[in-house]
């Protein structure tokens, strides 16, 4: 059949000489081959000690941000939760009592914000839809557990850590 | 002595065990005690040599091959043949027979003499190698004519014939 | 014989033993280092520092596992198998010599166990016996994986039995004696063998990785093909056996590949350092040559274990029989013809 792509290559198919089938010399070789590998450096990184960097766009473990002020940006719209994909965001929303003015930004806020990370497919459409900038998925790895309950990460977990601290 | 007697026991009860065992496999493993203590007794008359090579040669090439071949084939109870009662009784009654000829036969020939060794350390290699290869020149070259020729067969046996059609799987 | 010779026997057997049992020990974790270092990477290294307590580790792990016999499998034989295997392993070191006769205290002790006059035949008995303990085991599993591998390990060490015997017969012809020990002398000075049967070598290493059943010739074992081949149904120690006997057999095919060709416990400037060292140290620096030498095979091993990758049933076996054995006859042949007009 004509070749559409004229790519095609026949390739010759020659019997082996001597020396290729004595295989020895071909082993040889190979064994030169490992034996080079041998004194390299290896590549590994040790993974607890060492971290690999993570690319830019790389969507770990989520963190819920704060203001310039320290104060807590998410007002509870619940956009997260309804964009969610694999539907693990839950979330309780409270009114800001007086007094509460320097930990939320809004007059509402989240009292109860959890991700269940077993199904979380850490896809950034929460982050895609908040429209306060609350919720970005800049973490590290989940660290992995044994119960399933703990994997369920509440306020404690994803809240940033206050600014002056 | 007491350990002859002790070996000795040892090869006629592990034979009786080849013949008696159900299993195939089993048998075959009794007949490698066997053979073991055969070995044994050529240690003990001092015959190195012929006890290392029954030991390669027999424990650990032809019963090998022996064990190969009865586990590729499936020897369940189901296929073991059942021979009616009537051929049980005609074997029984037949090797009664045979063993009381060979008794009478024995006795009638008397005690015969011990085989005396004019040079105990023949069993070694050395000594072994020197009597085959002058005394024993001639015989020792037409058994191995014998089992090149038994070789020959056995290619024979494998070759397929070219002009047969092949076997299609 | 006296009761303190008796003694010494006991404590060299115990010795010996015991070195056998330590070195395929960390044959294990060498493997696994060695084999981290051919692929760049960096191996075992959390247990202890750089991970040499690995093999207690390993070891421990073996003892707690579960013992499982399966319902349908020979209680008895299943427990043979495995036995036999380490049994057949560990016997074969009594004819080694591991060095000249040291002097302690006035005493002269072989470093040998026993030096009987048919040393190298016995070492091969004791390896064609080696096979029983696969197939026996992968008979008793009734597993047809463990069946299959069985009878792919007894029919590839048949096959290169026979070579493995025309090569050492070569060999002989060269030493004119079949007892350890005095081949191991007559190498002293740079009479290695090596230089005289170079080719008996070679098909002699070939040979003994198709005994050991290491790679290029797993096929008994070969993961891909037969999930564990004939240790598919064993777990906890007796596994731990099977492969205990492997690095064992690895061990001991070393040290006797090291004492037919390789000098044995002989070394270039030897009479000099025996008279340095004394009749008691010398001995023993002579012994602490051939161990390194029997450790660079096993390196050897290892090495060739990460680079060649698993023949093919049908290309084992026509390497066998149509390559390695005519090979092997070739090499008798011109072995007693040189040997013959040179003498």
């Amino acid at each position: 059949m004509e070749s559409l792509s004229n790519k095609k290559k026949v390739l010759e198919v020659k019997p082996l000489n001597f020396w290729e089938r004595a295989y020895l010399p071909a082993i040889a070789k190979g064994l030169s081959i490992t034996m080079g590998h041998f004194f390299k450096k290896p590549v590994t990184i040790q993974y607890p000690e060492q971290k690999r960097e993570f690319s830019e766009n790389y969507r770990g473990l989520h963190s819920l941000k704060r203001d310039e002020n320290g104060k807590e940006r998410c007002t509870a719209c619940g956009l997260c939760a309804l964009s969610c994909p694999a539907e693990a965001i839950t979330m309780t929303a409270a009114e800001r009592q007086k007094g509460e003015e320097h930990l939320y930004r809004e007059e509402k806020y989240a009292a109860v914000y959890e991700i269940n990370m077993l199904r979380c497919i850490f896809c950034g459409l929460c982050e895609e839809a908040c429209p306060k900038e609350a919720i970005y998925l800049d973490g590290d790895i989940v660290q992995s557990d044994y119960l399933r309950k703990d994997f369920i990460y509440g306020k404690d977990k994803l809240v940033e850590a206050p600014l002056n601290q | 002595m007491s350990t002859f007697y002790f070996i000795a026991f040892l090869s006629i009860f592990f034979s009786i065990l080849v013949i008696s065992a159900k299993s195939p496999v089993h048998s075959i493993l009794y007949l490698i005690l066997t053979f073991f203590t055969f070995t044994i007794h050529y240690i003990l008359m001092n015959a190195q040599f012929l006890a290392i090579v029954n030991f390669i040669v027999y424990m650990g090439a032809i019963l090998v091959l022996f064990l190969y071949t009865l586990m590729l084939i499936n020897l369940n109870k189901d296929s073991e043949p059942v021979k009616p009662f009537m051929v049980k009784l005609a074997a029984v009654f037949g090797a009664g027979i045979l063993m009381v000829a060979l008794v009478s036969s024995l006795k009638l020939s008397g005690a015969s003499a011990p085989v005396v060794l004019t040079n105990p350390n023949l069993g070694l290699v050395k000594n072994l190698g020197k009597v085959l290869f002058n005394e024993f020149l001639l015989p020792f070259e037409v058994s191995s004519v014998l089992l090149l020729s038994a070789m020959v067969g056995a290619v024979l046996l494998a070759t397929k014939d070219p002009k047969e059609p092949k076997a299609t799987i | 014989m006296e009761l303190a010779e008796i003694g010494i026997k006991f404590a060299l057997v115990a010795i010996i033993f015991g070195i056998s049992l330590v070195v395929a020990m960390y044959s294990t974790y060498a493997e696994r280092k060695i084999a981290a270092f051919f692929q760049d990477r960096v191996g075992p290294n959390r247990a202890g520092p750089f991970g040499i307590l690995q093999p207690l580790a390993d070891g421990a792990k073996m003892f707690l596992k579960e013992e499982i016999i399966p319902t349908n499998a020979t209680p008895f034989l299943f427990i043979v198998g495995p036995s036999l295997a380490i049994l057949t392993a560990c016997i074969a070191s009594a004819v080694i010599p591991w060095g000249q006769n040291v002097v302690i205290a006035g005493k002269t002790i072989p470093l040998q166990v026993t030096d009987i006059n048919v040393g190298i035949l016995y070492i091969f008995g004791v390896v064609s016996l080696g096979v029983y303990g696969v197939m026996i085991g992968g008979w008793a599993s009734n597993n047809k994986y463990s069946l299959l591998g069985a009878i792919r390990a007894a029919s590839q060490n048949i096959s290169y039995e026979i070579s493995m015997g025309l090569s050492i017969i070569a060999l002989l012809l060269v030493t004119g004696t079949l007892s350890l020990g005095e081949i191991a002398q007559q190498q002293h000075g740079w009479h290695w063998n090596v230089i005289y049967q170079p080719v008996g070598f070679i098909l002699f290493l070939i040979c003994a990785f198709a005994e050991t059943n290491r790679t290029p010739f797993d096929l008994p074992e070969c993961e891909t093909e037969l999930v564990g081949g004939y240790h598919t149904e064993y777990s906890s120690m007796k596994l731990g056996f099977y492969l205990f006997a492997e690095y064992i057999n690895m061990f001991i095919s070393s040290a006797v590949m090291v004492t037919l060709y390789w000098g044995s416990y002989n070394y270039p400037g030897m009479d000099f350092m025996n008279e340095l060292l004394g009749t008691t140290w010398g001995p023993l620096f002579g012994f602490a040559v051939m161990f390194f030498k029997v450790l660079l095979f096993i390196f050897f091993f290892m090495w060739v274990r990460w680079t060649i990758p698993r023949f093919r049933y049908d290309q084992l076996m026509d390497l066998g029989w149509k390559v390695l054995i005519p090979l092997a006859i070739a090499n008798i042949v011109v072995t007693a013809v040189v040997i013959t007009f040179l003498k």
